[in-house]
Protein backbone atom coordinates (compact mmCIF):
# COMPACT_ATOMS: atom_id res chain seq x y z
CA UNK A 1 0.00 0.00 0.00
CA UNK A 2 2.67 2.77 1.05
CA UNK A 3 6.47 1.84 -0.14
CA UNK A 4 9.24 4.18 0.81
CA UNK A 5 13.11 3.45 -0.71
CA UNK A 6 15.55 5.43 0.78
CA UNK A 7 13.42 8.34 1.02
CA UNK A 8 14.92 11.70 1.85
CA UNK A 9 14.21 15.19 2.33
CA UNK A 10 16.68 18.16 2.65
CA UNK A 11 16.12 21.40 3.63
CA UNK A 12 18.69 24.38 2.88
CA UNK A 13 18.49 27.14 5.64
CA UNK A 14 20.15 30.71 5.67
CA UNK A 15 21.87 30.42 9.28
CA UNK A 16 22.44 34.29 10.04
CA UNK A 17 26.25 34.68 10.13
CA UNK A 18 27.20 38.72 10.78
CA UNK A 19 24.98 41.34 10.37
CA UNK A 20 24.03 40.49 6.49
CA UNK A 21 26.07 37.48 5.91
CA UNK A 22 24.25 34.41 5.80
CA UNK A 23 25.73 30.95 5.16
CA UNK A 24 23.66 28.37 3.67
CA UNK A 25 22.96 24.87 5.80
CA UNK A 26 21.81 21.77 4.50
CA UNK A 27 19.84 20.23 7.01
CA UNK A 28 18.41 16.69 6.52
CA UNK A 29 14.64 16.57 8.06
CA UNK A 30 14.28 12.58 7.03
CA UNK A 31 17.85 11.13 6.24
CA UNK A 32 17.04 7.96 4.11
CA UNK A 33 13.86 5.79 4.66
CA UNK A 34 12.91 2.77 3.62
CA UNK A 35 9.97 0.86 4.68
CA UNK A 36 6.70 -0.81 3.85
CA UNK A 37 3.28 -0.42 5.05
CA UNK A 38 0.53 -3.44 3.84
CA UNK A 39 -3.06 -2.82 3.16
CA UNK A 40 -4.73 -2.87 6.62
CA UNK A 41 -2.11 -1.68 9.26
CA UNK A 42 -2.47 -0.02 11.59
CA UNK A 43 1.23 1.95 11.95
CA UNK A 44 2.08 3.90 14.54
CA UNK A 45 4.90 6.85 14.15
CA UNK A 46 6.56 8.46 17.15
CA UNK A 47 9.49 10.11 17.96
CA UNK A 48 10.66 13.38 19.33
CA UNK A 49 9.77 16.91 18.24
CA UNK A 50 11.87 17.34 14.53
CA UNK A 51 12.40 13.60 14.16
CA UNK A 52 11.12 13.73 10.82
CA UNK A 53 7.54 12.57 11.32
CA UNK A 54 5.65 15.25 9.82
CA UNK A 55 7.61 15.44 6.85
CA UNK A 56 7.73 12.07 6.06
CA UNK A 57 4.04 12.27 6.19
CA UNK A 58 3.99 15.57 3.86
CA UNK A 59 5.91 13.46 1.68
CA UNK A 60 3.43 10.52 1.38
CA UNK A 61 0.50 12.95 1.00
CA UNK A 62 2.19 15.07 -2.09
CA UNK A 63 2.48 18.60 0.20
CA UNK A 64 6.34 17.84 0.01
CA UNK A 65 8.92 16.97 -2.82
CA UNK A 66 11.01 14.34 -1.72
CA UNK A 67 14.68 15.56 -2.17
CA UNK A 68 15.55 11.81 -3.27
CA UNK A 69 14.37 8.60 -2.99
CA UNK A 70 10.84 6.80 -3.95
CA UNK A 71 8.07 6.72 -2.89
CA UNK A 72 4.34 5.35 -3.70
CA UNK A 73 0.97 5.21 -2.21
CA UNK A 74 -2.17 3.49 -3.47
CA UNK A 75 0.80 2.68 -6.11
CA UNK A 76 0.58 6.26 -7.16
CA UNK A 77 3.80 8.99 -6.79
CA UNK A 78 2.23 11.63 -4.17
CA UNK A 79 3.26 14.70 -5.88
CA UNK A 80 3.35 13.94 -9.61
CA UNK A 81 -0.15 12.29 -9.19
CA UNK A 82 -1.62 14.88 -6.27
CA UNK A 83 -5.30 14.79 -6.82
CA UNK A 84 -5.43 11.14 -8.26
CA UNK A 85 -4.26 10.42 -4.73
CA UNK A 86 -5.81 12.62 -2.66
CA UNK A 87 -9.13 10.93 -3.54
CA UNK A 88 -7.77 7.39 -2.15
CA UNK A 89 -6.60 8.73 0.85
CA UNK A 90 -7.59 10.86 4.11
CA UNK A 91 -5.49 13.54 5.72
CA UNK A 92 -6.38 14.97 9.38
CA UNK A 93 -3.22 17.26 10.45
CA UNK A 94 -3.94 17.99 14.03
CA UNK A 95 -2.95 21.60 13.81
CA UNK A 96 -3.96 22.44 10.22
CA UNK A 97 -8.44 22.42 9.51
CA UNK A 98 -9.57 20.78 6.52
CA UNK A 99 -12.44 22.55 7.36
CA UNK A 100 -14.72 25.88 6.41
CA UNK A 101 -14.14 28.09 9.73
CA UNK A 102 -16.58 30.46 9.31
CA UNK A 103 -19.20 27.70 8.54
CA UNK A 104 -21.42 25.12 10.55
CA UNK A 105 -19.88 21.59 10.26
CA UNK A 106 -22.90 20.24 8.26
CA UNK A 107 -21.73 22.92 5.10
CA UNK A 108 -18.50 21.80 5.68
CA UNK A 109 -19.15 18.17 5.01
CA UNK A 110 -21.56 19.18 1.94
CA UNK A 111 -18.75 20.99 0.48
CA UNK A 112 -16.46 18.12 0.86
CA UNK A 113 -18.88 15.74 -1.25
CA UNK A 114 -18.34 17.95 -3.53
CA UNK A 115 -14.82 18.47 -3.89
CA UNK A 116 -14.17 14.89 -3.47
CA UNK A 117 -17.60 14.23 -6.20
CA UNK A 118 -18.71 11.83 -3.91
CA UNK A 119 -22.05 9.45 -4.59
CA UNK A 120 -24.82 11.16 -2.39
CA UNK A 121 -26.31 8.01 -0.81
CA UNK A 122 -22.10 7.06 0.02
CA UNK A 123 -21.78 10.06 1.38
CA UNK A 124 -24.99 10.05 3.56
CA UNK A 125 -24.10 6.42 4.88
CA UNK A 126 -20.71 7.27 5.99
CA UNK A 127 -21.84 10.06 7.41
CA UNK A 128 -24.20 8.41 9.26
CA UNK A 129 -21.81 6.70 10.56
CA UNK A 130 -19.48 9.20 11.59
CA UNK A 131 -22.39 10.80 13.39
CA UNK A 132 -23.30 7.99 15.54
CA UNK A 133 -19.71 6.79 16.32
CA UNK A 134 -18.58 10.59 17.03
CA UNK A 135 -21.36 12.16 18.58
CA UNK A 136 -21.85 14.60 16.15
CA UNK A 137 -25.16 16.02 16.48
CA UNK A 138 -25.26 18.62 19.08
CA UNK A 139 -22.59 20.70 17.58
CA UNK A 140 -23.37 19.85 13.74
CA UNK A 141 -24.93 23.45 13.39
CA UNK A 142 -22.06 25.21 14.80
CA UNK A 143 -19.27 27.22 13.39
CA UNK A 144 -16.69 25.67 13.12
CA UNK A 145 -14.73 28.65 14.89
CA UNK A 146 -17.43 28.21 17.73
CA UNK A 147 -15.99 24.42 18.14
CA UNK A 148 -14.02 23.36 20.85
CA UNK A 149 -10.91 21.71 20.11
CA UNK A 150 -12.37 18.42 20.73
CA UNK A 151 -15.30 18.91 18.49
CA UNK A 152 -13.32 20.56 15.79
CA UNK A 153 -11.12 17.18 16.11
CA UNK A 154 -14.08 15.29 15.38
CA UNK A 155 -15.55 16.84 13.03
CA UNK A 156 -11.78 16.51 11.02
CA UNK A 157 -12.24 12.77 11.56
CA UNK A 158 -15.15 12.80 9.80
CA UNK A 159 -14.04 14.58 7.17
CA UNK A 160 -11.03 12.54 6.45
CA UNK A 161 -13.41 9.78 5.75
CA UNK A 162 -16.22 11.09 3.96
CA UNK A 163 -14.82 9.80 0.87
CA UNK A 164 -14.10 6.35 2.13
CA UNK A 165 -10.18 6.68 1.69
CA UNK A 166 -7.84 3.33 1.11
CA UNK A 167 -5.49 4.98 3.66
CA UNK A 168 -6.39 7.50 6.67
CA UNK A 169 -2.76 9.42 7.70
CA UNK A 170 -3.34 11.34 10.73
CA UNK A 171 -0.85 13.64 12.09
CA UNK A 172 -1.18 14.42 15.87
CA UNK A 173 -5.00 13.35 15.96
CA UNK A 174 -5.32 13.49 19.95
CA UNK A 175 -2.74 16.61 20.80
CA UNK A 176 -4.36 19.33 22.61
CA UNK A 177 -7.19 16.87 23.36
CA UNK A 178 -8.56 16.05 26.81
CA UNK A 179 -8.83 12.60 28.38
CA UNK A 180 -12.52 11.87 27.28
CA UNK A 181 -12.27 13.39 23.49
CA UNK A 182 -8.78 11.10 23.15
CA UNK A 183 -10.70 8.20 24.66
CA UNK A 184 -13.13 8.83 21.53
CA UNK A 185 -10.74 9.47 19.32
CA UNK A 186 -8.84 6.40 19.91
CA UNK A 187 -11.89 3.91 19.95
CA UNK A 188 -13.32 5.70 16.99
CA UNK A 189 -9.99 4.85 14.72
CA UNK A 190 -9.81 1.32 16.61
CA UNK A 191 -13.45 0.41 15.24
CA UNK A 192 -12.09 2.08 11.79
CA UNK A 193 -8.97 0.17 11.84
CA UNK A 194 -10.91 -3.56 12.96
CA UNK A 195 -12.46 -3.25 9.81
CA UNK A 196 -9.31 -4.15 8.34
CA UNK A 197 -9.91 -2.63 5.01
CA UNK A 198 -8.80 0.87 6.00
CA UNK A 199 -4.91 1.36 6.43
CA UNK A 200 -4.08 3.74 9.22
CA UNK A 201 -0.82 5.31 9.46
CA UNK A 202 -0.80 7.99 12.68
CA UNK A 203 1.87 10.20 14.31
CA UNK A 204 1.74 11.32 18.23
CA UNK A 205 3.65 11.95 21.07
CA UNK A 206 1.16 9.49 23.03
CA UNK A 207 1.89 6.52 23.73
CA UNK A 208 -0.97 5.25 24.70
CA UNK A 209 -2.42 6.31 21.23
CA UNK A 210 -0.31 3.40 20.20
CA UNK A 211 -0.69 1.02 22.50
CA UNK A 212 -4.45 1.07 22.11
CA UNK A 213 -4.61 1.38 18.21
CA UNK A 214 -1.17 -0.30 16.57
CA UNK A 215 0.59 -3.50 16.25
CA UNK A 216 3.44 -1.89 14.38
CA UNK A 217 5.23 1.01 15.92
CA UNK A 218 8.17 3.02 13.86
CA UNK A 219 10.23 5.14 16.23
CA UNK A 220 12.02 7.78 14.14
CA UNK A 221 14.93 10.06 15.11
CA UNK A 222 16.91 12.62 13.46
CA UNK A 223 14.95 11.57 10.29
CA UNK A 224 16.02 7.93 10.32
CA UNK A 225 14.30 4.65 11.34
CA UNK A 226 15.59 3.11 14.97
CA UNK A 227 12.80 1.12 15.70
CA UNK A 228 10.25 -0.82 13.23
CA UNK A 229 8.32 -3.63 15.54
CA UNK A 230 5.93 -3.66 18.18
CA UNK A 231 5.95 -2.13 21.16
CA UNK A 232 6.81 -4.87 23.96
CA UNK A 233 9.16 -5.47 21.08
CA UNK A 234 10.75 -1.91 21.61
CA UNK A 235 10.32 -2.37 25.37
CA UNK A 236 12.36 -5.38 25.83
CA UNK A 237 15.16 -3.96 23.19
CA UNK A 238 15.98 -1.21 25.11
CA UNK A 239 14.95 -2.50 28.48
CA UNK A 240 12.46 0.77 29.40
CA UNK A 241 11.15 0.45 32.86
CA UNK A 242 8.17 1.34 35.17
CA UNK A 243 8.94 3.45 38.12
CA UNK A 244 7.48 3.56 40.99
CA UNK A 245 6.99 7.02 42.87
CA UNK A 246 6.12 6.26 46.69
CA UNK A 247 5.59 9.48 49.72
CA UNK A 248 6.93 8.16 53.10
CA UNK A 249 5.65 8.53 56.26
CA UNK A 250 9.36 9.14 57.54
CA UNK A 251 12.36 9.79 55.68
CA UNK A 252 14.06 6.95 53.76
CA UNK A 253 16.71 5.07 55.92
CA UNK A 254 20.38 5.75 54.53
CA UNK A 255 21.39 2.58 52.66
CA UNK A 256 18.20 1.15 51.67
CA UNK A 257 17.45 -0.98 48.95
CA UNK A 258 14.80 -3.05 47.04
CA UNK A 259 15.52 -6.14 45.08
CA UNK A 260 15.11 -5.67 41.48
CA UNK A 261 14.49 -1.81 41.59
CA UNK A 262 17.22 1.43 41.88
CA UNK A 263 16.50 3.98 43.12
CA UNK A 264 16.10 7.21 40.62
CA UNK A 265 15.35 10.38 42.57
CA UNK A 266 14.77 11.59 46.24
CA UNK A 267 12.89 14.49 46.64
CA UNK A 268 11.38 16.09 49.89
CA UNK A 269 14.17 15.62 52.06
CA UNK A 270 13.78 12.03 51.33
CA UNK A 271 10.04 11.60 51.87
CA UNK A 272 9.66 11.14 48.44
CA UNK A 273 11.31 8.39 46.51
CA UNK A 274 11.63 7.44 42.98
CA UNK A 275 12.39 3.47 41.96
CA UNK A 276 13.18 2.30 38.73
CA UNK A 277 11.79 -1.32 38.43
CA UNK A 278 14.91 -3.49 37.07
CA UNK A 279 13.25 -7.04 36.98
CA UNK A 280 11.18 -6.57 40.25
CA UNK A 281 7.47 -6.63 39.72
CA UNK A 282 5.32 -4.03 40.68
CA UNK A 283 3.34 -6.14 43.75
CA UNK A 284 6.80 -7.34 44.36
CA UNK A 285 8.69 -3.45 44.52
CA UNK A 286 5.00 -2.22 46.62
CA UNK A 287 5.52 -5.26 48.86
CA UNK A 288 9.12 -4.80 50.13
CA UNK A 289 8.54 -1.37 50.54
CA UNK A 290 5.24 -1.32 52.72
CA UNK A 291 6.89 -3.88 54.77
CA UNK A 292 10.27 -1.39 55.36
CA UNK A 293 8.61 1.86 55.60
CA UNK A 294 5.58 3.77 56.28
CA UNK A 295 3.85 4.88 52.86
CA UNK A 296 1.36 7.29 52.39
CA UNK A 297 0.84 7.20 48.34
CA UNK A 298 2.08 5.32 45.76
CA UNK A 299 2.19 5.73 41.72
CA UNK A 300 2.98 3.91 39.09
CA UNK A 301 4.65 5.38 35.97
CA UNK A 302 4.49 3.73 32.42
CA UNK A 303 7.67 4.57 30.72
CA UNK A 304 8.07 7.94 28.75
CA UNK A 305 7.83 7.66 25.23
CA UNK A 306 10.19 10.33 24.94
CA UNK A 307 12.89 8.76 27.47
CA UNK A 308 12.41 5.39 25.46
CA UNK A 309 13.28 7.35 22.36
CA UNK A 310 15.77 9.52 24.06
CA UNK A 311 16.98 6.08 25.53
CA UNK A 312 17.17 4.43 21.69
CA UNK A 313 19.15 6.90 20.50
CA UNK A 314 21.70 6.82 23.48
CA UNK A 315 22.02 3.56 22.55
CA UNK A 316 23.46 3.88 18.59
CA UNK A 317 22.74 0.20 16.56
CA UNK A 318 25.72 -1.44 15.43
CA UNK A 319 24.64 -1.86 12.23
CA UNK A 320 24.66 1.91 11.70
CA UNK A 321 28.72 2.11 12.64
CA UNK A 322 30.17 4.11 10.46
CA UNK B 1 -17.31 18.40 -14.73
CA UNK B 2 -17.48 17.16 -11.46
CA UNK B 3 -14.47 19.40 -10.92
CA UNK B 4 -16.28 22.00 -12.06
CA UNK B 5 -19.14 21.41 -9.92
CA UNK B 6 -16.46 21.26 -6.76
CA UNK B 7 -15.10 24.58 -7.37
CA UNK B 8 -18.73 26.07 -7.53
CA UNK B 9 -19.32 24.83 -4.48
CA UNK B 10 -16.14 26.31 -2.90
CA UNK B 11 -16.82 29.84 -4.14
CA UNK B 12 -20.05 29.26 -2.96
CA UNK B 13 -18.80 28.49 0.65
CA UNK B 14 -16.68 31.49 0.15
CA UNK B 15 -19.86 33.63 -0.45
CA UNK B 16 -21.76 32.08 2.56
CA UNK B 17 -18.38 33.15 4.73
CA UNK B 18 -17.54 36.54 3.68
CA UNK B 19 -21.68 36.88 3.94
CA UNK B 20 -21.17 36.15 8.18
CA UNK B 21 -18.72 39.32 8.16
CA UNK B 22 -21.26 42.08 5.91
CA UNK B 23 -19.71 45.19 7.26
CA UNK B 24 -16.81 44.44 6.54
CA UNK B 25 -17.75 43.26 3.07
CA UNK B 26 -19.43 46.99 2.44
CA UNK B 27 -16.52 49.54 3.59
CA UNK B 28 -14.55 47.98 1.86
CA UNK B 29 -16.39 47.81 -1.39
CA UNK B 30 -16.60 51.48 -0.82
CA UNK B 31 -13.22 51.96 -0.58
CA UNK B 32 -12.19 49.99 -3.66
CA UNK B 33 -14.12 51.81 -5.41
CA UNK B 34 -12.49 55.04 -4.35
CA UNK B 35 -9.17 53.18 -5.82
CA UNK B 36 -10.01 53.13 -8.98
CA UNK B 37 -12.23 56.70 -9.33
CA UNK B 38 -8.92 58.57 -8.31
CA UNK B 39 -6.69 56.09 -10.81
CA UNK B 40 -8.79 57.69 -13.49
CA UNK B 41 -8.69 61.09 -11.94
CA UNK B 42 -5.19 60.95 -11.77
CA UNK B 43 -4.90 61.14 -15.43
CA UNK B 44 -7.56 64.13 -15.73
CA UNK B 45 -5.45 65.82 -13.32
CA UNK B 46 -2.36 65.51 -15.22
CA UNK B 47 -3.79 66.71 -18.49
CA UNK B 48 -5.42 70.17 -16.52
CA UNK B 49 -1.83 70.80 -16.38
CA UNK B 50 -0.41 69.90 -20.17
CA UNK B 51 -3.08 69.86 -23.23
CA UNK B 52 -0.91 66.59 -24.90
CA UNK B 53 1.42 63.70 -22.80
CA UNK B 54 3.92 62.37 -24.19
CA UNK B 55 2.40 63.28 -27.60
CA UNK B 56 -0.94 61.49 -26.94
CA UNK B 57 -4.03 63.53 -26.13
CA UNK B 58 -6.43 63.04 -23.45
CA UNK B 59 -8.99 61.47 -25.31
CA UNK B 60 -6.67 58.95 -26.34
CA UNK B 61 -4.85 58.93 -23.34
CA UNK B 62 -8.24 58.00 -21.89
CA UNK B 63 -8.16 55.20 -23.85
CA UNK B 64 -5.07 53.80 -22.78
CA UNK B 65 -6.20 54.23 -19.24
CA UNK B 66 -9.55 52.43 -19.88
CA UNK B 67 -7.58 49.55 -21.61
CA UNK B 68 -5.10 49.08 -18.62
CA UNK B 69 -7.81 49.68 -15.73
CA UNK B 70 -10.29 47.16 -17.57
CA UNK B 71 -7.39 44.73 -17.60
CA UNK B 72 -5.88 45.12 -14.34
CA UNK B 73 -9.53 45.09 -12.50
CA UNK B 74 -10.68 41.77 -14.37
CA UNK B 75 -7.30 40.57 -12.88
CA UNK B 76 -7.15 41.71 -9.42
CA UNK B 77 -11.13 40.64 -9.10
CA UNK B 78 -10.20 37.24 -10.60
CA UNK B 79 -6.58 36.39 -9.35
CA UNK B 80 -5.37 39.03 -7.43
CA UNK B 81 -6.03 37.20 -4.24
CA UNK B 82 -3.20 35.22 -5.32
CA UNK B 83 -0.77 37.71 -3.49
CA UNK B 84 -2.07 35.89 0.29
CA UNK B 85 -0.12 33.09 -0.79
CA UNK B 86 3.00 34.13 1.31
CA UNK B 87 0.70 34.27 4.55
CA UNK B 88 -0.67 30.95 3.46
CA UNK B 89 3.12 29.85 2.61
CA UNK B 90 4.29 31.43 6.19
CA UNK B 91 1.48 29.69 8.27
CA UNK B 92 1.81 26.00 6.10
CA UNK B 93 -2.21 26.41 4.90
CA UNK B 94 -1.44 25.22 1.69
CA UNK B 95 -0.98 21.68 3.28
CA UNK B 96 -4.91 21.67 3.94
CA UNK B 97 -5.01 22.81 -0.06
CA UNK B 98 -2.37 20.38 -1.44
CA UNK B 99 -4.24 17.41 0.35
CA UNK B 100 -7.35 17.98 -1.42
CA UNK B 101 -8.69 16.01 -5.16
CA UNK B 102 -8.11 19.79 -6.77
CA UNK B 103 -5.62 22.00 -8.12
CA UNK B 104 -3.95 23.90 -5.83
CA UNK B 105 -4.29 27.53 -7.68
CA UNK B 106 -7.97 27.45 -8.08
CA UNK B 107 -8.61 26.30 -4.56
CA UNK B 108 -6.19 29.15 -3.32
CA UNK B 109 -8.24 31.75 -5.42
CA UNK B 110 -11.63 30.74 -4.60
CA UNK B 111 -10.54 30.91 -0.88
CA UNK B 112 -11.48 34.59 -1.17
CA UNK B 113 -13.29 35.72 -3.54
CA UNK B 114 -12.99 39.71 -4.01
CA UNK B 115 -16.76 40.48 -4.43
CA UNK B 116 -15.70 43.66 -2.62
CA UNK B 117 -13.23 44.40 -5.93
CA UNK B 118 -16.37 43.30 -8.49
CA UNK B 119 -17.19 47.00 -8.89
CA UNK B 120 -13.65 47.66 -10.13
CA UNK B 121 -14.04 45.61 -13.35
CA UNK B 122 -17.53 47.41 -13.94
CA UNK B 123 -15.39 51.21 -13.47
CA UNK B 124 -13.12 49.68 -15.51
CA UNK B 125 -14.80 48.51 -18.75
CA UNK B 126 -17.13 51.77 -18.44
CA UNK B 127 -14.07 53.51 -18.66
CA UNK B 128 -12.92 51.63 -21.70
CA UNK B 129 -16.19 51.78 -23.34
CA UNK B 130 -16.55 55.45 -22.95
CA UNK B 131 -13.12 56.10 -24.34
CA UNK B 132 -13.72 53.81 -27.46
CA UNK B 133 -17.22 55.87 -28.38
CA UNK B 134 -15.26 59.46 -27.74
CA UNK B 135 -12.10 58.08 -29.87
CA UNK B 136 -14.09 57.89 -32.85
CA UNK B 137 -12.23 54.42 -34.24
CA UNK B 138 -12.36 53.40 -38.00
CA UNK B 139 -13.73 49.69 -37.31
CA UNK B 140 -12.53 47.04 -38.72
CA UNK B 141 -13.19 43.81 -38.32
CA UNK B 142 -9.79 43.33 -36.81
CA UNK B 143 -10.20 45.98 -34.99
CA UNK B 144 -13.48 44.38 -33.59
CA UNK B 145 -11.66 41.44 -32.91
CA UNK B 146 -8.79 43.69 -30.98
CA UNK B 147 -11.26 45.82 -29.01
CA UNK B 148 -12.80 42.63 -27.20
CA UNK B 149 -9.44 40.59 -27.00
CA UNK B 150 -7.21 43.53 -25.81
CA UNK B 151 -8.89 44.01 -22.41
CA UNK B 152 -8.97 40.12 -21.98
CA UNK B 153 -5.26 39.62 -22.72
CA UNK B 154 -4.30 42.49 -20.54
CA UNK B 155 -6.37 40.37 -18.29
CA UNK B 156 -4.50 37.51 -18.48
CA UNK B 157 -1.26 39.66 -18.71
CA UNK B 158 -1.35 41.47 -15.76
CA UNK B 159 -3.03 37.67 -13.77
CA UNK B 160 0.28 36.14 -15.12
CA UNK B 161 2.54 38.92 -13.13
CA UNK B 162 0.16 38.22 -10.21
CA UNK B 163 0.75 34.51 -10.05
CA UNK B 164 4.48 34.67 -10.60
CA UNK B 165 5.08 37.68 -8.35
CA UNK B 166 3.24 35.78 -5.47
CA UNK B 167 5.46 32.66 -6.40
CA UNK B 168 8.33 34.46 -5.20
CA UNK B 169 7.15 33.56 -1.53
CA UNK B 170 7.91 29.87 -1.91
CA UNK B 171 11.42 30.70 -2.01
CA UNK B 172 11.39 33.98 -0.05
CA UNK B 173 8.65 33.80 2.58
CA UNK B 174 9.26 37.17 3.32
CA UNK B 175 8.92 38.76 0.15
CA UNK B 176 6.60 40.95 1.65
CA UNK B 177 5.63 43.68 -1.20
CA UNK B 178 8.35 43.12 -3.89
CA UNK B 179 5.47 41.60 -5.89
CA UNK B 180 3.74 44.89 -6.03
CA UNK B 181 6.24 46.41 -7.81
CA UNK B 182 5.37 44.49 -10.95
CA UNK B 183 1.73 43.91 -10.42
CA UNK B 184 0.44 47.52 -9.31
CA UNK B 185 3.94 48.91 -10.83
CA UNK B 186 2.84 47.70 -13.59
CA UNK B 187 -0.87 48.84 -13.66
CA UNK B 188 0.63 52.52 -13.29
CA UNK B 189 2.90 51.96 -15.88
CA UNK B 190 0.59 50.95 -18.02
CA UNK B 191 -1.83 53.71 -17.50
CA UNK B 192 0.51 56.24 -19.37
CA UNK B 193 1.58 56.20 -23.09
CA UNK B 194 5.09 54.70 -22.36
CA UNK B 195 6.61 57.50 -24.95
CA UNK B 196 6.54 59.79 -21.20
CA UNK B 197 9.30 57.19 -19.88
CA UNK B 198 12.88 57.23 -19.64
CA UNK B 199 14.45 55.08 -22.06
CA UNK B 200 16.37 52.56 -19.76
CA UNK B 201 13.01 52.22 -17.61
CA UNK B 202 10.67 51.48 -20.56
CA UNK B 203 13.27 48.95 -22.42
CA UNK B 204 12.98 47.33 -19.21
CA UNK B 205 9.04 47.61 -18.08
CA UNK B 206 7.50 47.87 -21.63
CA UNK B 207 9.74 45.51 -23.66
CA UNK B 208 11.46 43.32 -21.54
CA UNK B 209 8.23 42.15 -19.34
CA UNK B 210 5.89 43.54 -22.26
CA UNK B 211 3.78 45.87 -20.40
CA UNK B 212 3.96 47.72 -23.35
CA UNK B 213 1.56 45.25 -25.16
CA UNK B 214 -0.53 45.65 -22.19
CA UNK B 215 -2.75 48.78 -23.27
CA UNK B 216 -0.10 50.87 -25.17
CA UNK B 217 0.24 49.12 -28.26
CA UNK B 218 -3.20 47.67 -28.80
CA UNK B 219 -4.40 51.38 -28.27
CA UNK B 220 -2.25 52.28 -31.39
CA UNK B 221 -3.45 49.76 -33.58
CA UNK B 222 -7.23 50.79 -32.82
CA UNK B 223 -6.76 54.43 -33.25
CA UNK B 224 -4.05 53.45 -36.22
CA UNK B 225 -1.69 55.92 -35.30
CA UNK B 226 1.87 55.41 -36.02
CA UNK B 227 3.99 54.24 -33.23
CA UNK B 228 6.35 57.07 -31.95
CA UNK B 229 8.77 54.49 -30.63
CA UNK B 230 9.38 52.75 -34.11
CA UNK B 231 6.90 48.98 -33.62
CA UNK B 232 5.14 48.38 -36.68
CA UNK B 233 1.22 48.79 -36.57
CA UNK B 234 0.28 45.27 -36.27
CA UNK B 235 2.44 44.44 -32.87
CA UNK B 236 -1.35 46.20 -31.39
CA UNK B 237 -2.49 42.97 -32.43
CA UNK B 238 0.13 40.40 -30.80
CA UNK B 239 -1.05 41.24 -27.11
CA UNK B 240 -2.95 37.99 -26.76
CA UNK B 241 -0.10 36.18 -28.06
CA UNK B 242 1.85 38.39 -25.56
CA UNK B 243 -0.34 37.22 -22.82
CA UNK B 244 -0.43 33.88 -23.58
CA UNK B 245 3.47 33.61 -23.51
CA UNK B 246 3.35 35.80 -20.06
CA UNK B 247 0.41 32.67 -18.80
CA UNK B 248 2.82 29.72 -19.93
CA UNK B 249 5.33 31.62 -17.92
CA UNK B 250 3.61 32.41 -14.98
CA UNK B 251 2.14 28.72 -14.96
CA UNK B 252 6.06 26.98 -15.57
CA UNK B 253 7.35 29.79 -12.10
CA UNK B 254 4.02 28.26 -10.30
CA UNK B 255 4.58 24.43 -11.24
CA UNK B 256 8.61 25.11 -9.83
CA UNK B 257 6.79 27.32 -6.29
CA UNK B 258 4.43 24.18 -5.82
CA UNK B 259 7.62 21.64 -5.73
CA UNK B 260 9.42 23.88 -3.67
CA UNK B 261 7.12 24.57 -0.90
CA UNK B 262 9.08 23.83 1.90
CA UNK B 263 5.68 23.72 4.89
CA UNK B 264 6.23 24.30 8.70
CA UNK B 265 7.39 22.01 11.22
CA UNK B 266 4.16 20.26 12.13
Amino acid sequence: MIVMRDLRKDFTVRVKAGRLRRHKRTVSAVGGITLGIERGEMVGYIGPNGAGKSTTLKMLTGVLTPSSGEVSVCGLAPVPQRTRLALRIGVVFGQRSQLWWDLPLRESFALLRHVYRVPAAEHEARLRRCRALLDLDEFLDTPVRQLSLGQRMRGELTAALLHGPEVLFLDEPTIGLDVVSKQAVRSFLAELGAGGDVTLVLTTHDLADIERLCRRLVVIDHGRVVHDGTIEALHARYGSRRSLVADLVDPLPEGFALPGAAITATEADRHRVTFALEGATAGAAVAGLVAAVGVRDLSLLEPDIEDVVARLYATPDPSDAP
Amino acid sequence: MGELRAYAALAGAQARSAATYRWSFVTEMLANMGGTVFDALAVLVLFRATPTVGGFSLREAVLIVGLSSAGFALADFSVGNVDRLKTYVRAGTLDAVLVRPLAALPQLLLMDIPLRKALRVVLGFTLLGGAVVINDVAWTPARVLLVVLAPIAAAVFFSSIFVSSASLAFWWVDSGEIGSAFTYGGRDFTAYPITVFGDTFRGLFAYALGFAFVAYQPALALLGRTDPLGLPPWSGFLSPLVAGVAAVLAAVVWRAGIRHYRSTGS
